[in-house]
């Protein structure tokens, strides 16, 4: 066991980890932030995506060991200050782009990387970006409409909601 | 105007905010004081007797609190079928047992046979590695066409044969059903495959259990879609708890797909550990576990013959097909290839005369039960495929040759040759729909604009229907079930006015918490966020048989509606005693009870609270509270029905399919929310794609799993599917429901595969490479070998 220290969310937080212990595994486990999630057990599914100084990455794909000193930011951290829901997570109530819930977290991490990145995806950007974010329950449709949404472009044209 | 609340509107999703700000309570999220951690040992053998195992080195691990093998289940009872099927030949089906743990003999790869319980995760999943188990293999069965020929290899050592059940479905139907082939002026016939999938929920399934030596209460928390179902086989069938001392919590649950419908035994073992060791115990499965052991789906192979004139009137339909149950027999594993497939191979049409046979064979693989359709999708695929085939055949147009034989809006109710009588509908309407939305008059231009950039363009269609909202218990009990499968709810108004609604319908993306509410507020004329919504755990409703087969609305928002009625009824009562009125006169709308012609009115509120606070109160004749119970037995199946149009492009030099454009008009009775609505639509026709195009589960010749990760089993991403256009406006009520409901939570992927399939069909034949069919997933290398055989 060694001792490991980071920002989540804007606090600094530590704790004991083994050298194989996931990132994932930290947040969920350490520190209760159970928003992160595990779908798959290959890198594939995007369930965990956290950012770690500011880049999106998959939480089941580090070592929690990797990730001292940096920033994390996990959905939980996602909401406005005041507690209302930012403009990707509006747009993803809005739009309905989640049923189930479960890949939503990575969803939401994914896309806000993405709009960081190019603020005006076009629909084949934002569906080619997503290639690693599974989701069984929607059918992408709402998803790819949400974010296209939450980046001010008009949204008319993607058909019904 | 679009509505902005109640019943027909698209009112935004309450659980979302939990789920957006990642404060969802999955199963693996729970953390209970002194929660310890089970592992199980699964066999990476397909078959194979247990000689021994050794679990000394395993109990001397670090942190290890406990070992079970199947031997310390050996008292224990098995998980059922749900469903006794009968054989043609009067036999009732064989249902070899299924214990919690193997014992004596592993018959999948995958199948569990011990399980360590310890401090951490790692250290039960270390001490797993350390169990010595000594295996004798035995011949694997995996192929069903060899199951059926070969009686010398069995996939379980107690059967003699590997056919679980020879059904025929009517069997008095096929005489005349052989002889209308017999004397038909065209007879199609194809073979297929109806590709076995795996459900993916993308929560892994998982499973907490807790036990109090001080009252002998258990607690399950579960990835399930039906915990009252779940508490009923793990308390009465399995573990030989009293139902009352154990109480099953399914908390937000990520997805089901049918897969989380079944009692699984890691639910019974973790129950059993944590009375052992006196802690909570909890197990999660990764997403290997859940490819080897969640029951799949599909896995059909169908002859299907097709007689009908030669202007395409169908005379009549024969099918055989061998059906894999697995090794073991999974929950509702035999009643999906029987009564939820067979009693649908009428379609929409008017077909006279139909004969269905389905075998269902064992073989070493996991179990295979319902996955969204269950049944529906295999009948409907054979079925549109075999049209399809026909109408080319005869150079007829597939749309009219459908039109042609589609039942009419006069023949309603209409008994099918397969036993249903659908109550209502409108099929003409939905493939006019069709036509307009998918722009067929404008498919020759964009096929040649198609043709310009070098692409093959097709387009296909399926007119589909299911049977939803299941069930009519006496029906279905006749039929061989062992449950009834009506729902139901509580109505508890609280003092101050608002409500918490008891339901038995579990939600798991479906979004109830939020249309449940819609139709309360609709009814009671109170604002929808003075309502919640409660479900999934035993202990708080009353109970209910959960969510599946489309039957949510349809069966407990119906008992559901039938309490709000008692309360409305109740109302009615003290209101005339407050306004010294007879209770006959009193009326109720828009939240008021007021004496008719009168205004003379109380509020809602005002009534729940004088029903709490009973000062000026008919106590004599009503006893106080406002709080009613329903159960609701539906007297028919709901009949959702649609027509769907798939567009592709087929690339000639590499076989692969794009889909261009997809197109839905359903019928599904009244619509609640529309927004929810077409989300369900959109993931289901997403499934359903993915069958088509992607999907394929593969165990290789000694039954190894082949695709048990998301490297090798081609789920569908963003990048593999369309938009969706969606359209539900050709509603016909459904007739013995109050809402008018008909489900739709299937439909997607009971209408997509064929049309899918059918597009490519059409696309290689207009680019003069006719191929009569290829199997699922049409990948591009089978594509690419089909047009250039
Ligand atoms: S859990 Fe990290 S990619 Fe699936
Ligand atoms: S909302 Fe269920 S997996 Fe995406």
């Amino acid at each position: 066991m060694t001792q490991v220290s980071m920002t989540v969310n804007g606090k600094a937080v530590s704790g004991d980890v083994e050298g194989r212990t996931l990132l994932v595994d930290f947040l969920r486990g350490g520190l209760h932030l159970t928003g992160t999630h595990v779908g798959c057990d290959t890198s594939q599914c995007g369930a965990c995506v956290v950012h770690v100084n500011g880049i999106a990455v998959k939480s089941c794909t580090m070592f929690a060991s990797e990730a001292a000193g940096a920033e994390v930011r996990t959905i939980e951290g996602m909401a406005n200050k005041d507690g209302s829901l930012s403009v990707i997570q509006a747009a993803f109530q809005e739009h309905h782009g989640l049923q189930c819930g479960f890949c939503t977290p990575g969803m939401v991490m994914s896309a806000a990387a993405l709009l960081k990145e190019n603020p005006k995806p076009t629909e084949h950007e934002v569906r080619a970006y997503l290639e690693g974010n599974i989701c069984r329950c929607t059918g992408y449709h709402n998803i790819v409409k949400a974010i296209m949404a939450a980046s001010g472009q008009d949204v008319a044209a993607i058909a019904a909601e | 105007m679009p509505k902005d609340h109640g019943i027909g509107a698209s009112s935004k999703r309450r659980e979302d905010v939990r789920f957006l700000t990642g404060k969802g309570n999955y199963t693996a999220d729970i953390t209970l004081y002194g929660q310890t951690y089970a592992a199980f040992a699964r066999s990476n053998v397909a078959h194979a007797k247990i000689k021994s195992i050794d679990t000394s080195a395993a109990e001397a691990m670090p942190g290890v609190l406990a070992v079970f093998t199947g031997a310390d289940f050996a008292d224990v009872g098995g998980n059922p079928a749900g469903w006794l099927i009968q054989s043609r030949n009067g036999e009732t089906m064989k249902e070899p047992k299924r214990p919690v743990l193997a014992h004596g003999e592993v018959c999948h790869v995958g199948d569990a046979y011990a399980a360590v319980i310890a401090e951490t995760v790692a250290q039960a999943r270390n001490a797993v590695e350390a169990l010595v188990v000594d295996f004798e293999e035995l011949p694997a069965v995996v192929d069903m066409a060899d199951a059926v020929a070969d009686n010398s290899k069995r996939a379980r050592t107690e059967l003699t044969d590997n056919i679980c059940f020879d059904w025929g479905w009517i069997e008095d139907n096929r005489a005349a059903v052989d002889a209308a082939f017999a004397s038909a002026p065209h007879v199609t016939t194809l073979e297929l495959v109806n590709n076995r999938l795996v459900p993916n929920a993308m929560e892994p399934r998982a499973s907490i259990g807790v036990y109090d030596a001080s009252t002998e209460d258990y607690k399950l928390y579960t990835t399930s879609q039906n915990p009252h179902l779940t508490r009923l086989l793990v308390a009465a069938f399995v573990m030989g708890i009293p139902e009352h001392k154990l109480n099953v919590i399914a908390p937000d649950v990520g997805g089901g797909f049918g897969s989380k419908i079944y009692h699984y035994g890691e639910e019974a073992l973790v129950l059993a550990a944590a009375k052992r060791i006196g802690r909570p115990v909890k197990w999660v499965a990764d997403r290997t576990e859940s490819f080897l052991s969640d029951a799949h789906g599909r896995d059909h192979v169908t002859k299907i013959q097709l007689a009908c004139e030669k202007d395409g009137t169908f005379l009549a339909v024969r099918t055989e097909t061998l059906a894999n149950v697995g090794a073991y027999l999974s929950n509702f594993s035999t009643a999906t290839p029987t009564f939820l497939h067979g009693t649908l191979m009428a379609g929409p049409y008017k077909t006279p005369l139909v004969y269905v046979n389905v075998k269902a064979v064992f073989t070493n693989t996991a179990p295979v039960d319902a996955y969204r359709g269950a049944g529906r999708p295999e009948a409907t695929y054979s079925l549109e495929r075999v049209i399809d085939m026909a109408a080319r055949e005869l150079n007829l147009d597939p749309w009219e040759v459908r039109r042609k034989n589609l039942i009419t809006t006069d023949m309603f109710p209409y008994t099918t040759p397969v036993a249903l009588q659908y109550d209502t509908g409108n099929y003409q309407a939905t493939l006019d729909k069709l036509i307009e939305l998918s722009d067929k008059a404008g498919f020759e231009a964009r096929a040649a604009e198609s043709a310009k950039r070098g692409k093959m363009r097709g387009l296909g269609l399926s007119t589909w229907i299911e049977a939803c909202g299941i069930a009519p218990s006496a029906l279905v009990g006749a039929l061989g079930a062992r449950v009834g499968l009506f729902d139901a709810a509580t109505v508890r108004v609280n003092p101050t006015g608002n409500i918490s609604v008891m339901v038995g319908a579990h939600s798991h993306g479906q979004g109830h918490e939020t249309v449940f509410a819609q139709v309360v507020s609709s009814m009671l004329g109170i604002p929808e966020a003075n309502i919640d919504i409660v479900h999934g755990d035993t202990a708080k409703i009353p109970f209910g048989m959960g969510s599946y087969g489309s039957r949510s609305l349809a069966v407990c928002g119906t008992a559901m509606t039938k309490a709000v009625d008692k309360i409305i009824a109740k109302g009615k009562k003290i209101a005339a005693h407050m306004l010294e009125a007879s209770e006959g006169d009193i009326e109720f709308a828009d939240g008021k009870f007021s004496v008719a012609g009168t205004d003379k009115a109380k509020t809602f509120g005002e009534i729940a609270f004088s029903a709490y606070v009973p000062h000026n109160y008919p106590l004599e004749t009503l006893e106080p509270g406002l709080e009613e119970t329903a159960f609701y037995d539906p007297a028919n199946f709901t009949y959702p029905a649609g027509a769907y149009s798939c567009e592709v492009e087929v690339d000639p030099d590499t076989g692969k399919v794009e889909i261009m454009a997809f197109t839905c008009a359903d019928d599904f009775g009244n619509v609640m929310n529309p927004m929810i609505v077409n989300g369900q639509v959109h993931g289901g026709v997403a499934q359903g794609i993915g069958q088509a195009l992607l999907e394929n589960t593969s165990y290789d010749g000694n039954g190894q799993l082949v695709t048990a990760s998301y490297m090798d089993y081609a789920m569908p991403r963003a990048d593999d599917l369309p938009n969706y256009t969606v359209d539900h406006s050709c509603n016909t009520p459904c007739t013995h429901n109050p809402l008018g409901v008909k489900g739709c939570g299937e439909a997607g992927a009971i209408g997509s595969p064929p049309a899918v399939v059918n597009a490519v069909i059409d696309a290689l034949a207009r680019a003069g490479k006719p191929v009569k069919h290829i199997d699922m997933p049409l990948s591009p290398a089978r594509v690419w070998a089909a047009m250039n055989a």
